[in-house]
């Protein structure tokens, strides 16, 4: 039983971090708000006045909206569609008896731990030029001509390279998540004579369907907002501009502050559509 | 009862598996094998792989050209700083929510959550301005308190899901015997809690090195870590692929080896909790 002492204890020990995020939160997106409302051109004038929905009108309307949103939305299925298929198939692999399980397991993680600006330019530089790059030697030596990846492939290449980055993501969770697997249930299924692919549809992919919700939910909030790999590769050119990018250019490459922070708005007001999903999922969790 | 495997399916398993695991670890491998070659021979044609002279001069000329260690030096203190404030703030919150729970401990727990949503490109407008008005931009103080803040949640979460299973009773059986909160909390609680907090400063370690949008927003000469260091070398430099691998595995192997040790806890922290 906790005490009258012990709740208002608890609640001092709780406001350093309630205060803090929530002044992390209100401050800057009050002032988002507030930009996306105004014509605000920091080079060109500065704060010029109310403009009521401007701002989101001329954002939209834009020649570069809805290909941004096409952009973000081929990237982010794509890098899903990768990961969670590949993820899949590699969770199920590792979980089978093998000679140097824990090896693999790290071989396989490794990625997530390399950073964004790395991968990015190891596989730009390194995979990807088409002269000097691995893939380019590889196509010649199959006397191939090497593709010009970043310009010809350009969304292409950069779903390889965030999927790289996030299919170790997928797979660890997906493997967390097998490893809770009775695994007497297979084996009674497999005694029953259910065939390879029955099990896999009927008890793995059933019981594996939260992880792989969450798996979604998680990397589709970090894949909206991705930056560093776009920014080092191309910086947005090619048709790579996503969303995230295209504000990141009005406001600080243009600075034109509210055009952009409008743009703002619509990326918290998109995020957010996803966060409440993962939210019910992860809050479900929580009463057990 | 585990089941009998014929070792013919387990070598095929291993096979498999290791063939999968090294092709997607190819692309580290080939940036360090890299680093150790002359620039001639890192685009050799055919690419050679174990059979060149190796060689330490890359990395040598990365530290002599661009000061290395500064900004190795800056991304020790702002992802260690970010971590050591972000625990000191949430340590205590994890903690009352985790034994004295109230009605509202779930709400504050998702709310914490939500500001985790929010995309930083939409606030980067409005966090760049306050860093000019206050003289943040470009220091280390700065990026270390932006990064607390946004790793802030993910560490209360963390510790929240370790400090929950401490199980109550002891507490309780303490009590019993006489001890004082202080007691409690030093000889009973924290010997129980260490583990869960040194998991949580270490996965927090990683996401704070890895941060790629705020280090590259908010820092210019002085305060760049290494991501920063990283993206400039974009180009011209980044033709120069010895040194380019170079540079990157220095940036990349103190995070590979901490990664290994935190497989498990990577899983419970991105996940809030969810999956364990």
């Amino acid at each position: 039983m906790a005490t009258q002492h012990s709740r208002s204890a608890a609640r001092i020990m709780m406001a350093p971090a309630v205060i803090l995020l929530l002044g992390w939160m209100l401050i800057p997106l009050t002032m988002t708000l507030v930009f996306s409302f105004k014509r605000y051109l920091p080079l060109r004038g500065g704060d010029l006045g109310w403009v009521g929905f401007e701002n989101y009108v001329r954002f939209v309307s834009s020649s570069a909206f809805w290909p941004s949103v096409q952009t973000t939305l081929i990237i982010v299925g794509g890098v899903l569609v990768i990961t969670i298929i590949f993820g899949i198939l590699l969770s199920i692999l590792l979980d089978q008896p093998m000679w140097g399980q824990g090896v693999v397991r790290i071989l396989v993680i490794a990625p997530f731990f390399v950073m964004p600006t790395v991968s990015a330019l190891v596989w730009k530089n390194m995979f990807m030029d088409p002269v000097n790059g691995l893939f380019a030697h590889l196509w010649k030596a199959f006397g191939a001509q090497p593709i010009e990846w970043l310009s010809d492939a350009s969304l292409f290449s950069i779903i390889l390279i965030v999927s790289w980055q996030w299919l170790p993501f997928a797979t660890l969770i997906l493997l967390t998540a097998i490893q809770s697997l009775d695994s007497e249930q297979l084996e009674a299924a497999e005694m029953d004579g259910a065939p390879p692919l029955s099990r896999f549809a009927y008890i793995t992919l059933p019981h594996l369907s939260r992880a792989i919700t969450i798996v979604l939910l998680i990397q589709t909030i970090f894949l909206l907002a991705i930056f560093a790999e776009i920014f080092v590769t191309t910086s947005g050119a090619f048709g790579t501009r996503t969303l995230t990018y295209l504000i990141y250019q009005r406001v600080l490459e243009s600075q034109n502050v509210g055009l952009g922070s409008a743009g703002g708005v619509y990326a918290i007001i998109l995020a957010n559509i996803v966060a409440i999903f993962l939210m019910r999922i992860v809050g479900k969790n929580l009463d057990t | 009862m585990a089941r009998a495997v014929t070792t013919r399916r387990k070598t095929i398993n291993t096979v498999a598996a290791w063939a999968i695991g090294l092709l997607i670890f190819f692309p580290i491998l080939w940036t360090i094998l890299t680093s150790f070659k002359t620039e001639a021979q890192a685009i050799n044609d055919p690419p050679l792989f174990l059979f060149f002279d190796w060689t330490l001069e890359n990395y040598a000329v990365v530290q002599e050209r661009s000061d290395y260690m500064r900004f190795l030096w800056n991304s020790v203190i702002i992802a260690g700083g970010s971590t050591v404030l972000g625990l000191i703030v949430a340590v205590p919150a994890a903690w009352s929510m985790a034994f004295v729970p109230s009605k509202r401990t779930k709400d504050i727990l998702m709310w914490m959550l939500s500001t985790k949503m929010l995309p930083a490109v939409g606030v980067l407008y409005p966090i760049y301005l306050l860093f000019i008005e206050m003289g943040l931009l470009d220091t280390r103080i700065g990026l270390t308190i932006v990064l607390m803040l946004i790793n802030l949640p993910i560490i209360v979460w963390m510790l929240y899901t370790y400090f929950k299973e401490i199980p109550g009773e002891i507490l309780e059986a303490a009590r019993m015997d006489g001890a004082t909160l202080k007691e409690e909390i030093l000889y009973i609680l924290t010997p129980m809690a260490i583990p869960g907090i040194a998991s949580t400063l270490l996965l927090n370690v990683i996401l704070a090195w890895n941060e790629a949008f705020w280090t590259l927003n908010l820092t210019a000469a002085k305060a760049a870590p290494l991501t920063a260091f990283i993206a400039s070398y974009s180009s011209p430099e980044g033709l120069f692929y010895a040194k380019l691998s170079a540079a990157s595995t220095m940036a990349i192997a103190p995070i590979l080896i901490l990664g290994w040790f935190s497989q498990k806890q990577l899983v419970r922290g991105l996940t809030f909790g969810a999956v364990k």
